[in-house]
């Protein structure tokens, strides 16, 4: 580097998550030359053998930015979310596991207790005839093994430990994450914290590419097999339940252009609390009934409403776990 | 000690909350449990409104709206009836009983019944129990 600007000190760690957002790092493609060519990535499981150990070594405020993927699920998560916090200027939830609880999130739905039943015990291929359940210490004779403590509640970042930025998406798009990274290298003024970047503000629906009428009176819901999309017209418009109305812009329509419906990764947009909430109130407004029977029927077709509304948001969401 | 349920009734200002007013004119007695919040119509009730009054602490949320065919804003009761609906629902779905979420059409002229819905619902929530709720969320702080 000719410059005597210092070079960027730059860590990714993955948490509960399914190791997607890293790939959706990994996609920079070549502009990974330029990636190091302004920063070091100093800490990155996926990608390289250093410990943990070397980032508790490290000062405090070491790193300068962070991307933290994944929710919180046991404790090592939470150690590492407390480490990463430390030793970072700027900590970012990258991804809708981090920024909401995502899709390990819904594990929300039951109790650490059913959770470890169902695996261990009762899943259809689980052959345990001593019935071993795994523990977090066991004593052989050469020391103490230890695990992670798994909780009962799956937790967002936010949830944990103070967050700069959020970048949704389940992966982020990697466009996005370049236009970040630029901004802080170029030393551009930065949101206040606590922004969500990367994306817009407002709904998928503002700027879907898809054809949109009034005519949104719904005597029937589809699942997205049961129909013949015409790939041009709103899903809602067909039918088919899309997280559309509820969910933030800025993925750049990659499902819709696939030509499958939103399923809401990019969290609520700016303003909304309960991004379920939010597609309730949507879908209730476009049912085409008035006599409750009817709507009820109608509504019958909305199988699993709490799964399907808060699929990547229930850890964040008003009501964030299943009463107990 | 003994339960006394806090209630979130949303009335509709054209109907339902003027029939609260005539029963509060016609000197009627009813259960104090109840906290009203007036709102213009039973359709700008959003799922939001009902779920945090949950999180806050309400042990029962009763809605109140125009008869079917009197909305002032013509299909505004509708929209809240399936909203209501779709609540059950998820509601169920997190373990909330659905009798705790009470849907229910008080015209302006229906001050008695108002009276008695209040009292009636407050009966069926001191039954209840209190709501589970505000001990699930503590695990997490």
């Amino acid at each position: 580097m000719e410059g005597s600007k210092p070079k960027l000190k730059l860590a990714v760690y993955w948490a509960a998550a399914c190791g997607g957002c890293c790939v959706s790092v990994l996609d920079v493609h070549e502009k990974l030359f330029d990636v190091v060519a302004a920063a070091d990535l100093v800490f990155w499981p996926i990608a390289f053998d250093i410990k943990y150990r070397d980032v508790e070594e490290m000062p405090d405020q070491n790193i300068d930015v962070t991307l933290f993927n994944g929710a919180v699920r046991n404790s090592e998560n939470e150690h590492m979310a407390k480490l990463l916090r430390k030793k970072s200027k700027i900590l970012v939830a990258y991804g809708s596991c981090s920024h909401l609880g995502g899709i390990p999130g819904l594990a929300n739905f039951s109790t650490k207790e059913e959770l470890f039943r169902r695996v261990y015990s009762e899943s259809e291929s689980t052959v345990n005839p001593d019935n071993v359940n795994p523990l977090p210490e066991f004593e052989v004779k050469e020391g103490v093994l230890s695990l992670p403590d798994f909780y009962n509640d799956v937790r967002s970042l936010t949830q944990v430990v103070e967050v700069d930025y959020f970048i949704p998406g389940c992966p982020p798009q990697t466009e996005r994450l370049l236009e970040v990274f630029t901004a802080i290298v170029s030393g551009a003024e930065l949101p206040p914290k606590g922004s969500v970047i990367g994306a817009g503000t407002k709904t998928q629906c503002d700027d879907c590419i898809r054809k949109k009428t009034e005519n949104k009176r719904i005597k029937k819901f589809y699942r997205p097999w049961e129909i013949q999309d015409d790939g041009v017209s709103c899903f809602m418009e067909q039918g088919v339940i899309c997280m559309g109305p509820a969910t933030r812009e800025g993925c750049g329509y990659r499902c819709i252009k696939g030509n499958a419906p939103c399923r809401g990764c990019y969290g609520p947009p700016t303003g909304v609390i309960d991004p379920g909430a939010k597609m309730m109130s949507s879908i209730a407004s476009i049912i085409d009934e008035k006599e409750p029977e009817e709507i009820s029927r109608v509504l019958e077709d909305v199988v699993d409403p709490a799964g399907l509304f808060y699929r990547f948001s229930l850890p964040v969401s008003l009501i964030r776990r299943k009463l107990i | 000690m003994e339960f006394n349920p806090r209630i979130v009734a949303f009335l509709c200002n054209w109907c339902s909350y003027t029939g609260a007013d005539l029963a509060g004119t016609s000197r009627m007695e009813y259960k104090s449990n109840v906290r009203v919040v007036r709102i213009m119509c039973s359709g700008r009730i959003e799922p939001t409104f009902v779920l945090r009054a949950f999180t806050k602490g309400a042990d029962g949320v009763l809605i109140c709206g125009c008869h079917p065919g009197d909305c002032h804003y013509q299909e505004g009761n509708y929209r809240c009836l399936r909203r209501f609906l779709l609540l059950q629902k998820y509601i169920l779905q997190m373990g909330i009983e659905t009798e705790r979420l009470k849907l229910e059409w008080i015209s302006a002229s229906e001050g008695k019944q108002f009276a008695e819905l209040v009292n009636s619902f407050t009966e069926t929530i001191t039954e209840l129990g209190p709501c589970k709720i505000k001990d699930t969320m503590k695990v997490l702080t």
